[in-house]
C-alpha cells in the first residue's frame, strides 16, 4: 500500500477526516470502497485514541527567562507551550495544507488584497468566554504594535486594515498576498481574549490544554480544556513539558520512562538509541537549514566567480553524513526544499567539484590570501566541525579558508549580519514567499547575505499576489535559480527534526512544519499503556 | 567589649564592604560583555527599530552609574526588581530557587561532612597502612573525576543498569519531603563524591600534624587506645583547619554546583544565573551574584569565628 494511502488511513482512523472523504480519496488511488471501509475499520481499532493519563515531553530549548506571552516565544519550549495552550486561526497540516481551527472558512478577493475569515461558533477560551471576531482582531492588532515585540511583527505589518463584523474578520492588505492563511498559522498568533492586551502573559487561550503551572526553564504543566472544540485532540488528562537542556539527561529520562518523548536527539547517538527496546526514533525532513553566508557587497565576496567557487568547493554529501549523521538532505544554495509547497524538483543539484571550483577561483582573480570563515559552536549544532570540513574540501580545490572560532556569547550581535562570511542557520518558514521576504528581498531587515537583485525582488512581489499556482511555481523556480547562481548563500544541508518517543505513545504523525509534530505532539498523541 | 565580639563585628563590617565591592565588580563585568540585553532577548531576529524600542522600554538608555545606584537602592529596601527578560519578580523567583539550592547543599553536607571527618580520622589512625591507602586512593580518584563525568556515570549506573532513581532531579512546590529526597538522590551522590576528598585529606593532615606533638606521646605512653588519643586529644586541636576546609566546601556546595544542576535538570540558583547571564539580564545576575558572594563571605566569617572560639589562645588573649 502506498504512503499516500497510509497517511489517509491514519487520518481517517483518528477521525481527522470523514469516512466519505476517505473513501472518495481512496478510490482516487484505485482502492475500492468496500476495501477502503474494511481497512478503515481495522485501522480505527488499532489506532483508536486512549483517553486519560499524564503525557510528558522532555525538551531542550527552554530557559528560566521564558515568558507566557505568546508574542515573545523564540525557542523550542515556548513554541511547544504556545501550541499546547494556544489556538490560532488555522494550522498548517503535515501535507502543507490549511487545517481550519478558530477560522472555519476563508475567502479572498481576486487580487488577494482582502481576506475574510469566518470565526467558528462556540469556541471557548479557558476562562469560559466565547471566542469572537473582536478577540481575533484585538490579537492581531496587538502583534502589529512594535511595543509588543512580537515575533510575528513581520507577518502582520503588511495588514493595513482589520475589521470585525459579526462572526467575520476582514483583513485588508497593502499589497496582495496569496499566502495570508499560511501566515496566520504562525505560532505567535495565538488568539487571546481581548487580544491579551491587559495581560499578555495570562496564558488564557482556546487551545486543547489549560496552563496549570508555569515554571520557566523548569517545567510547564497543563490540564485538559474540558470544553475544547475539537474532540480529535487532547487525549491525556494532563500533559507536562520538562525542560531538560542536557542531551544525556534528556535521553536518560526517556529511557527511564520519566518522559514519553524528547526533541533534539543528538545525531551522534541515534544509532545507539535505535537499539534500545521500547524506544523509536522519529525523524522528518523539515525546512530548517544550516548555512554559510557571504555578504555580496563586501570584498572579496562581491565577486560572483569567487562566490560560486566557494559553492562548488563544499562537499554537501559529506556534511549530511558527518554533521547530520545522515538525518538530513543536501542543500542547493537556495533556502527552499521539497517540504515547501510549489517547490521545483527539476533544479539541478549542485555537487562538490574541486576542479570547477579551482577554475572559478582562478577566474575570480583572488590574491590567494586566506579567506576568513567565522563560526561558533552555537551557530548550529556541529558548526565548527562543518567549517573545518569546508576548509578541507576547499583546500583540495586550492582555495585557502581560515576557520575562526568565535564565542557563542554575542555571536548573533557581533558576527552574524556583521562579518562578511560566517556560519548560521535558518528555521524555515511555512511558505516560500515568507522565507524569501524575510532574508533575500533587497530591503529585508535580515538580508544576511546583502543580496540585492532587482529581477528577484520584482518576481517576489508579483508571485505574492498570484493566485494561479502554476504561474506562481514558475516564478519561484526562476527566483530559486537566480539565488542559486548569483546569491551569497551557501546552503550545504537541510536538517531533519530528529526526535524519540516511547512505545506507549500512540497517534504520532510526522510533521515537517516544526519540532514534535509542529508543537502539537502533546495535544495529539495519547498513552496506550 | 569582649575581644571576640569586637573581632566578629570587625569581620562582619569588612564582609559588608567586600559585598559592596563585589556588586560593583559584577556590574562592571556584565557591562563589559559584548551585546546588551535588548540584543540578547531579540537574538538573531533583531531589527534596529525593535532594538531601539526595547532599549527604551527597558531603560537601557540611561547611563550605567544611574542604573547601578537605582538597583543598589532597591536592594537595600528589599526590592530586587523584576527580570528584564520576562517581567517576573526576582525576589520571588530567587526565593524558591535559593531554597532548592540550600536543600541540595544541606543534603550533600549532612552526608559528606561527617563521612569525610570519620574517614579522615580512620586514615590518620592507620597512617601509611592499607585503610589509609584505600581511603585516600578512592576519594582522590572521585575528586579527580570531572563532575559531569561522575554525573553521567551515576546516571548510567543507577537509572539504566539498576533502575533505582530518576535521572531528572527537578523539584516542585507541593512535593513532599520524602519525594524531594528521592528526587535529589543522584545529584547528592555526585556532590558527596566530589567534596569528600578535600575535607578528608585536610582532616587527616591536621590530625597527623597534631600527632607530632609531645602531649600526644604522653597520652600514648599513658596507654590510651589510638582512636581515643585521636578523638580526645588530637581532634580538638585540629578543629580550626578542619572547619575552614569544611566551610570552604559548604560554600562550594551552594555556589559552585551549576554543572551538576544542569546535568540533572535541578532547578536551583546556578542554572537560573547562567540563563540570565546569557540574556544579559543585569538585575538578576547582580542579585544572584550578590547572594552567592554573601553566602561565600558569610561562611568564611563563620569559619574564622569558629577557629577563634575553638582556640583557647585566641579566646583568652593575654
Amino acid at each position: 500500500m502506498n504512503s499516500e494511502f497510509d497517511y489517509l488511513l491514519k487520518r481517517a482512523a483518528r477521525g481527522m477526516m470523514s469516512r466519505r472523504e476517505f473513501v472518495g480519496r481512496a478510490s482516487a488511488l484505485g482502492i475500492s470502497a468496500a476495501m477502503a471501509n474494511t481497512l478503515l475499520a481495522s485501522a480505527a481499532r488499532a489506532e483508536g485514541p486512549v483517553k486519560g493519563g499524564v503525557l510528558r515531553a522532555g525538551m531542550a530549548g527552554g530557559e528560566s527567562t521564558n515568558s507566557l506571552d505568546p508574542a515573545l516565544a523564540a525557542s523550542e519550549v515556548p513554541f511547544m507551550v504556545n501550541m499546547t495552550w494556544g489556538e490560532m486561526l488555522v494550522d498548517v497540516n503535515a501535507k502543507g495544507e490549511i487545517d481550519y481551527r478558530i477560522a472555519e472558512e476563508i475567502s479572498a478577493n481576486a487580487d488577494a488584497t482582502e481576506w475574510k475569515f469566518k470565526i467558528r461558533a462556540g469556541v471557548e477560551f479557558h476562562d469560559g468566554k466565547t471566542v469572537t471576531a473582536e478577540d481575533v482582531v484585538a490579537t492581531l492588532r496587538r502583534h502589529t504594535d512594535e511595543k509588543s515585540q512580537s515575533g510575528a511583527l513581520g507577518i502582520v505589518q503588511g495588514i493595513s486594515d482589520m475589521k470585525a463584523e459579526g462572526d467575520m474578520v476582514t483583513l485588508t492588505l497593502a499589497s496582495g498576498n496569496a499566502d495570508l492563511p499560511f501566515l496566520m498559522a504562525d505560532y505567535h498568533l495565538v488568539i487571546q481574549p481581548g487580544g491579551g492586551v491587559d495581560n499578555p502573559a495570562a496564558g488564557i487561550g482556546a487551545g486543547p490544554y489549560k496552563v496549570t503551572a508555569f515554571e520557566p526553564g523548569v517545567r510547564h504543566v497543563f490540564e485538559r480544556h474540558a470544553n475544547y472544540f475539537d474532540s480529535t485532540m487532547a487525549h491525556a488528562d494532563q500533559v507536562e513539558i520538562l525542560v531538560i537542556n542536557d542531551n544525556t539527561a534528556r535521553t536518560a529520562a526517556l529511557q527511564a520512562g520519566q518522559v514519553h518523548m524528547i526533541n533534539r536527539v543528538d545525531p551522534k547517538i541515534i544509532e545507539l538509541l535505535k537499539g534500545v527496546p521500547g524506544i523509536t526514533i522519529e525523524h522528518v525532513a523539515g525546512r530548517g537549514h544550516y548555512v554559510f553566508i557571504m555578504h555580496c557587497d563586501k570584498a572579496p565576496f562581491d565577486n560572483k566567480d569567487l562566490r560560486n567557487a566557494l559553492k562548488l568547493a563544499i562537499n554537501r554529501q559529506e556534511m549530511v553524513d558527518k554533521i547530520l549523521g545522515g538525518y538530513g538532505s543536501k542543500g542547493n544554495d537556495f533556502p527552499i526544499n521539497a517540504a515547501y509547497p510549489l517547490f521545483d524538483e527539476t533544479i539541478p543539484q549542485r555537487e562538490y567539484d574541486a576542479a570547477a571550483a579551482a577554475e572559478l577561483y582562478k577566474a575570480s582573480g583572488h590574491d590567494g590570501s586566506p579567506i576568513i570563515l567565522r563560526t561558533a559552536p552555537g551557530a548550529f549544532p556541529g558548526a565548527v566541525e562543518a567549517a573545518q570540513l569546508f576548509q578541507q574540501s576547499a583546500a583540495a580545490a586550492g582555495i585557502p579558508l581560515e576557520v575562526k572560532v568565535e564565542p557563542d556569547d554575542g555571536y548573533w550581535s557581533n558576527v552574524w549580519n556583521v562579518e562578511p562570511f560566517c556560519a548560521s542557520y535558518w528555521g524555515g518558514r511555512p511558505v516560500q514567499d515568507q522565507m524569501y521576504s524575510t532574508a533575500y528581498l533587497s530591503s529585508a531587515d535580515w538580508n544576511d547575505t546583502k543580496f540585492k537583485n532587482a529581477r528577484f525582488d520584482e518576481l517576489l512581489v508579483t508571485a505574492r499576489a498570484e493566485l494561479d499556482a502554476t504561474k506562481r511555481k514558475a516564478m519561484y523556480s526562476e527566483m530559486a535559480n537566480i539565488l542559486r547562481d548569483e546569491g551569497g548563500l551557501i546552503c550545504p544541508m537541510f536538517n531533519d527534526f530528529v526526535e524519540a518517543k516511547r512505545e506507549e505513545v500512540g497517534g504520532w504523525l510526522p510533521d515537517p512544519n516544526g519540532e514534535l509534530m509542529n508543537g502539537r505532539a502533546l495535544a495529539k498523541c495519547w498513552l496506550t499503556a | 567589649m569582649h575581644p571576640i565580639l569586637k573581632l566578629v563585628a570587625q569581620r562582619i563590617a569588612l564582609g559588608l564592604l567586600l559585598l559592596l565591592a563585589v556588586s560593583l565588580l559584577i556590574f562592571l563585568g556584565t557591562e563589559a560583555l559584548p551585546g546588551d540585553v535588548a540584543q540578547a532577548i531579540l537574538g538573531q531576529s533583531a531589527t534596529p527599530e525593535a532594538l531601539a524600542n526595547l532599549r527604551e522600554s527597558l531603560g537601557l538608555n540611561r547611563p550605567a552609574y544611574v542604573r547601578y545606584f537605582d538597583w543598589l537602592g532597591g536592594i537595600l529596601t528589599g526590592d530586587f526588581g523584576v527580570a528584564l527578560t520576562n517581567g517576573q519578580d526576582i525576589g520571588q523567583a530567587i526565593g524558591q530557587r535559593l531554597g532548592n539550592t540550600l536543600f541540595l547543599a544541606a543534603c550533600a553536607a549532612v552526608i559528606s561532612v561527617p563521612l569525610a571527618i570519620l574517614l579522615g580520622l580512620i586514615a590518620a589512625r592507620y597512617n601509611g597502612r592499607w585503610p589509609d591507602k584505600v581511603i585516600s586512593g578512592v576519594t582522590l580518584s572521585t575528586i579527580s573525576l570531572p563532575e559531569f563525568v561522575a554525573a553521567y556515570f551515576v546516571i548510567f549506573l543507577l537509572t539504566q543498569v539498576f533502575p533505582i532513581f530518576q535521572p531528572v532531579a527537578m523539584v516542585f512546590p507541593g512535593m513532599g519531603f520524602w519525594e524531594r529526597l528521592q528526587a535529589v538522590a543522584l545529584p547528592v551522590i555526585v556532590l558527596v563524591l566530589v567534596v569528600l576528598a578535600h575535607m578528608m585529606r585536610m582532616t587527616r593532615a591536621a590530625i597527623l600534624n597534631v600527632m607530632q606533638s609531645a602531649y600526644i606521646e604522653t597520652a600514648e605512653l599513658k596507654g590510651l587506645s589510638p582512636m581515643r588519643v585521636i578523638w580526645q586529644h588530637a581532634f580538638p586541636n585540629a578543629i580550626a583547619p578542619i572547619v575552614s576546609v569544611v566551610v570552604l566546601n559548604l560554600a562550594y556546595l551552594v555556589v559552585g554546583v551549576v554543572v551538576v544542576e544542569v546535568v540533572f535538570g535541578y532547578n536551583a540558583l546556578g542554572q537560573y544565573l547562567v540563563d540570565h547571564v546569557a540574556k544579559r539580564d543585569l538585575p538578576v545576575v547582580q542579585a544572584v551574584g550578590l547572594i552567592f558572594a554573601a553566602v561565600y563571605i558569610g561562611l568564611n566569617i563563620l569559619a574564622d569565628v569558629i577557629g577563634i572560639v575553638s582556640n583557647p589562645r585566641l579566646r583568652h588573649p593575654k
